[in-house]
C-alpha cells in the first residue's frame, strides 16, 4: 500500500536501518551509560565541547560512523548520494553546528534517545526541528530552489 | 572495553544511517517536502530506532550502573528554555537546507568525502562559534 501511495519510499530499508541505529544507541546507553547524541559526541571528540563524555569514548564513537558507512557501502549495492551545492552546504553546516550546540542535541540525541525516554525537552526539540525543517523545505519549494 | 563498546556503537550507528537512507540528502529533503513528492521513509527510520531504545530505557531503569562503566551519565536538565527552542529551530533550518544532520554527515566522510567536507567543516565552525559567543 505504501509502495502504491509513495513509489519512492523504502520503508523496509528505513526500518532495518532504524533498528540498527536504535541498537547502536542501546549499546551506548546500557554499555556505557551515555546518550548516543552525535552532535554532543562530535563536539567532545574535537575538543570543541569543554565537558561531556571522555575523549576516548567520543572519538571512538565518531570514528565508528564513517567506518560503519564504508562497511555497508562495500557489502551492499550502494550508489553515491547527490548533494546540494557547496555554498548551500556551508550555510547549512554552520546553522546545524551552532543550532545543535545551542539546543543541546540533534536527530540522534533528541530524536532517537530523547523521544524514546519520553523526555519533554526532547519532545519539544524534535517537534521544533521537524517543524522548521518542513517550513524550510516549503520555502525552498516556493522560492524555486528545490 | 569502553573504547571497543563506543567504536561498536558508532560503527553500527553509521551502518544504520547508510542503510536507512538518512545519509542521502535527497531522501531527507523528500521527507521534509510535505508539499512536494513526500517520501515517508524517514518516519520508518525513526520508528525502527525508537523501539529498541524504548526497551533499552526500560532495562536502564532496573540497572544500578551500565554494564561497561561505573555510573550512568545522563542529561538531567528538565527546563524547556529559549536556548533549547531557538537551537532546535535553527537546527531544523540547516537540516532542511542541506538535507544532512551531524551523524549522516560525519558517516559520509568515508563515502563522499569531497562532497560532504564543506558541510562538516562548516558544522564544526558553527559549533566553535557557539563555544566562543554563548556563555
Amino acid at each position: 500500500m505504501i509502495a502504491d501511495l509513495f513509489p519512492h519510499a523504502q520503508p523496509g530499508a528505513g526500518l532495518i536501518g532504524g533498528v540498527m541505529i536504535g541498537l547502536a544507541a542501546a549499546i551506548m546507553l546500557l554499555g556505557l551509560g551515555r546518550i548516543a547524541g552525535v552532535s554532543g559526541l562530535a563536539a567532545r571528540a574535537t575538543g570543541i565541547a569543554g565537558s561531556g563524555a571522555p575523549h576516548g569514548i567520543a572519538i571512538a564513537f565518531i570514528l565508528g560512523l564513517p567506518l560503519g558507512a564504508s562497511i555497508v557501502a562495500s557489502v551492499m549495492d550502494w550508489k553515491p548520494a547527490t548533494y546540494p551545492a557547496p555554498l548551500m552546504l556551508v550555510a547549512a553546516g554552520l546553522i546545524v553546528g551552532f543550532g545543535t550546540r545551542l539546543g543541546s542535541g540533534c536527530t540522534s540525541g533528541h530524536g532517537v534517545c530523547g523521544l524514546s525516554r519520553l523526555s519533554w525537552r526532547s519532545i519539544v526539540a524534535t517537534g521544533l526541528f521537524m517543524a522548521s525543517g518542513f517550513a524550510t523545505v516549503a520555502v525552498m519549494r516556493i522560492a524555486g530552489v528545490l | 572495553m569502553r573504547i571497543i563498546l563506543a567504536l561498536l556503537s558508532g560503527t553500527l550507528f553509521g551502518a544504520g544511517l547508510v542503510i536507512s537512507g538518512m545519509a542521502d540528502p535527497g531522501r531527507v529533503r523528500a521527507f521534509l517536502d510535505l508539499f512536494g513528492r513526500w517520501d515517508p521513509t524517514l518516519a520508518f527510520v525513526m520508528g525502527g530506532a525508537i523501539v529498541p531504545m524504548a526497551i533499552a530505557w526500560a532495562v536502564q531503569r532496573r540497572l544500578e550502573s551500565p554494564l561497561g562503566d561505573k555510573a550512568f551519565s545522563l542529561p538531567a536538565t528538565r527546563e524547556i528554555d529559549t536556548r533549547l527552542s531557538v537551537g532546535a529551530a535553527l537546527f531544523g533550518i540547516g537540516w532542511g537546507l542541506g538535507g544532512l544532520c551531524p551523524g549522516p554527515a560525519i558517516a559520509s566522510l568515508s563515502l563522499s568525502p569531497v562532497a560532504v567536507a564543506p558541510f562538516v567543516l562548516a558544522m564544526f565552525a558553527g559549533m566553535g562559534l557557539h563555544r566562543l559567543f554563548i556563555r
